[in-house]
């Protein structure tokens, strides 16, 4: 038996009082894999936002912007995504001066990751691709059901990228990702979702997907 | 850690070091009887302030806007003709100096030669203002945008290309900057009373002393009224009237008697030994050396004892204010309360609330570490809420403490450091004259100087500050360099 864990009858999504997707009609089921495709504007991160309220308590949020604190190490940006699980002067404590426990929990994931060489380092110091790595890391830390990504590994190199985003996946029970990267999201995911100009134009398996079948959700007209 | 904010980590655990060392070397006695019963008596007078005690609420006005209105005009121009020189060292070197040395100094040296009188108002603040409009002006035009006066028809002459495409870019801001140090020099205006100018601060302190605090109260209240209104009659476009208001009602006139000008610059300023026709060289050595080891050492000594530790305790003090106006706590009842605290804080000089405080507490270096770090504290703690609105936090970002440890306070910070360090200058500027109120600040000695009318000694006295002054200057900036801090122009506050 499966649950439903979003739904949409007839919804219609606005960003700053302009609306970006109009009667919206959507499930998705505990378990399902899920692309978001289409150019950028289409309504993605609209999409997952909305998608995050639903659930927000079980959802890893994985954003675009603003996702980590720049001057802080890689260690606490991961960290951070256990803040709500411990009380906040626990978590100063560990803020000053990190500790064993939490250190070795965050290195186990940052190995899996390929951070583990710079758990000390902050995050403006480290490229793109380890930024994300550093996002992805802090979503998965949070330990949800539910991995709610917005582009999590555009700057990572493409062999890379679905080995990552595989393991993210895979730690959870259900996940949808918006992503720029057709392939990748054949391979990764096994339902995908297409924007267009603030519809659902495509909504189909991936199994039965190619990837020319996805080119017209970038086509202009 | 390979950490910015491990950078962050070090300065702020240099300055604590440095902070609790002076703190801990620092005088902080209760020295009064019951400062309980004080309290009550100043409190009560706060709540029924009386505003016809005295008939001269309306002339102290009248001076201390006239005071400032000139003093910070005069000071616009010198400050912007300045600026045009700013690439030559000699005019940075003599604008640092000049804007080293207190309004209430400068009014204290005024006062030999021009006596009481509206010149002195005048000079004291406008003089110190040229330094402090140059330095800023400057940086204006240093940082503008230089690509409107390349792209200009080569030939064009640097003065057409001067206002056409250099001035335009920066008046917007020198405008708001002049603006703001309006407000700066009504408080300056008001402190000058202490020195004995007919302004608010001179009734203000004569009603403290008597006990009148109902009102003293009214006086106080006066002041906070003019700076809060500033900006419904402060209108660019009335300037004009509000200067030849100003020139009217106190027409800038020396108090100068036969000779006495000349007496000071050929007599006066002459250190004491050399004024005889047969002095010796040891005698002068006698001299600053007694200057030295009686006065300008523990002056120093004080100056940085009070300095330093009041910066530690301004640093504490807007880290835990800040929150109070944030957008990214609270709620907007909390918000306002914090924001009428804040502007209460910032509205009133640190002067006059070290006055209050000695009042309270006898003259231990406790008052003015308090009223630096209340008055100080409130400015950044303004600026630092005002930059975290401006944050965009993710949708899933934690809430209170967790928000406050790991969003907020890594993002702000190095604002937060740029702000405390470019006001410790400002901050031993103000302690310095807190020796007028009795603290031992380098104040006192040149306040007692000037009283046995030795004015030679109150000069080296002024210029042993201004060293004083370069120097955490220097000290500042080489932090903030190495940090990689800049303010930008909109924080200099």
């Amino acid at each position: 038996m499966t649950t439903t864990l979003f739904s949409f009858q007839q919804h219609t999504l606005k960003r700053q009082g302009v609306s970006v997707l109009s009667s919206l009609n959507l499930q998705i089921q505990q378990g399902e894999r899920v692309a978001l495709l289409g150019i950028s504007g289409a309504g993605k991160s609209t999409l997952l936002e909305a998608l995050r309220r639903q659930q927000p308590k079980q959802s890893a949020w994985s954003p675009q912007l603003g996702a980590l604190v720049p001057m802080l190490s890689v260690f606490h940006n991961i960290y951070m995504g256990a803040l709500n699980r411990h009380p906040p002067l626990y978590n100063l404590t560990n803020l000053i001066r990190p500790m064993a426990r939490e250190w070795q929990s965050v290195a186990a994931l940052a190995q899996d990751l390929g951070l583990s060489d710079k758990l000390r380092t902050s995050v403006d110091r480290l490229s793109g691709g380890q930024a994300q790595r550093t996002a992805l890391g802090r979503a998965l830390f949070s330990q949800r059901d539910i991995l709610l990504a917005d582009e999590p590994v555009s700057s990572v190199d493409e062999q890379q990228a679905e080995a990552l985003l595989t393991m993210a996946i895979q730690r959870h029970h259900t996940a949808v990702v918006a992503l720029h990267d057709r392939e990748l999201a054949l391979h990764c995911c096994d339902r995908i979702i297409g924007l267009k100009q603030g519809e659902i134009v495509l909504d189909a398996a991936s199994s039965s997907l190619s990837i020319s079948d996805l080119d017209p959700l970038y086509r202009r007209g | 850690m390979n950490t910015t904010a491990a950078r962050f980590r070090r300065t702020t655990l240099l300055i604590a070091l440095i902070g609790f060392a002076a703190l801990w070397l620092a005088d902080t006695r209760i020295t009064t009887g019951d400062p309980g019963l004080e309290l009550q008596r100043i409190a009560s007078g706060f709540l029924a302030p009386d505003f016809f005690a005295s008939d001269q609420l309306i002339p102290a006005i009248g001076y201390t806007l006239a005071f400032a209105l000139q003093g910070v005009a005069v000071g616009f121009g010198c400050g912007f003709l300045l600026a045009l020189f700013w690439r030559w060292r000699l005019v940075r070197g003599f604008s640092a100096v000049i804007r080293a040395v207190h309004e209430l100094f400068w009014g204290l040296l005024f006062l030999q030669v021009a006596g009481l009188s509206t010149l002195t108002g005048l000079l004291a603040i406008a003089i110190p203002y040229s330094g402090i409009f140059a330095k800023v002006f400057g940086e204006f035009f240093e940082e503008a945008d230089r690509a409107p006066a390349h792209a200009s028809p080569i030939g064009s002459d640097a003065f057409s290309l001067f206002w056409y495409a250099r001035l335009p870019l920066v008046w917007q801001h020198m405008k708001t900057y002049g603006a703001y140090r309006v407000e700066c020099g009504i408080r300056a205006s008001a402190i000058l009373g202490f020195i004995g100018l007919p302004t608010l601060g001179f009734h203000l302190e004569t009603a403290f002393r008597q006990g009148d605090y109902n009102e003293g109260a009214a006086f106080l209240y006066l002041l906070m009224l003019l700076v809060l209104s500033l900006r419904f009659w402060l209108k660019p476009m009335l300037m004009p009237v509000w200067l030849i208001a100003a020139l009217v009602w106190a027409p800038p006139r020396g108090n100068v008697t036969e000779g006495s000008l000349s007496r000071f610059l050929t007599q006066d300023i002459i250190p004491a030994p050399m004024r005889q026709a047969d002095w010796q060289w040891h005698q002068l050595g006698d001299w600053s050396s007694m200057l030295l080891h009686e006065q300008i050492l523990p002056g120093l000594t004080q100056t940085l004892v009070l300095g330093t530790a009041a910066l530690l305790v301004t640093g504490v003090l807007s880290l835990m204010l800040f929150p109070l106006i944030s957008r990214q706590f609270g709620h907007p009842l909390s918000r306002s309360a914090g924001n009428g605290l804040l502007v209460i804080l910032r509205t009133l000089p640190e002067f006059l609330l070290a006055f209050i405080f000695v009042l309270l507490m006898g003259p231990s270096m406790l008052p003015g570490i308090l009223a630096l770090s209340l008055h100080t504290g409130a400015i950044v703690a303004h600026l630092c809420g005002r930059f975290t609105d401006t944050l965009q936090l993710r949708s899933d970002a934690s809430h209170g403490l967790n928000r406050y440890a790991f969003e907020v306070l890594p993002r702000i910070y190095p604002n937060f450091l740029a702000l405390l360090l470019y006001r410790w200058e400002i901050i031993m500027r103000e302690t310095a004259i807190l020796g007028i109120l009795g603290i031992g600040t380098l104040g006192f000695y040149v306040d007692s100087a000037f009283s046995e009318l030795r004015i030679d000694r109150a000069l080296v006295l002024i210029a042993a500050g201004v060293i004083l002054n370069l120097l955490v200057d220097a000290f500042s900036r080489t932090l903030r360099r190495h940090l990689r801090l800049r303010h930008s122009l909109s924080d200099l506050g």
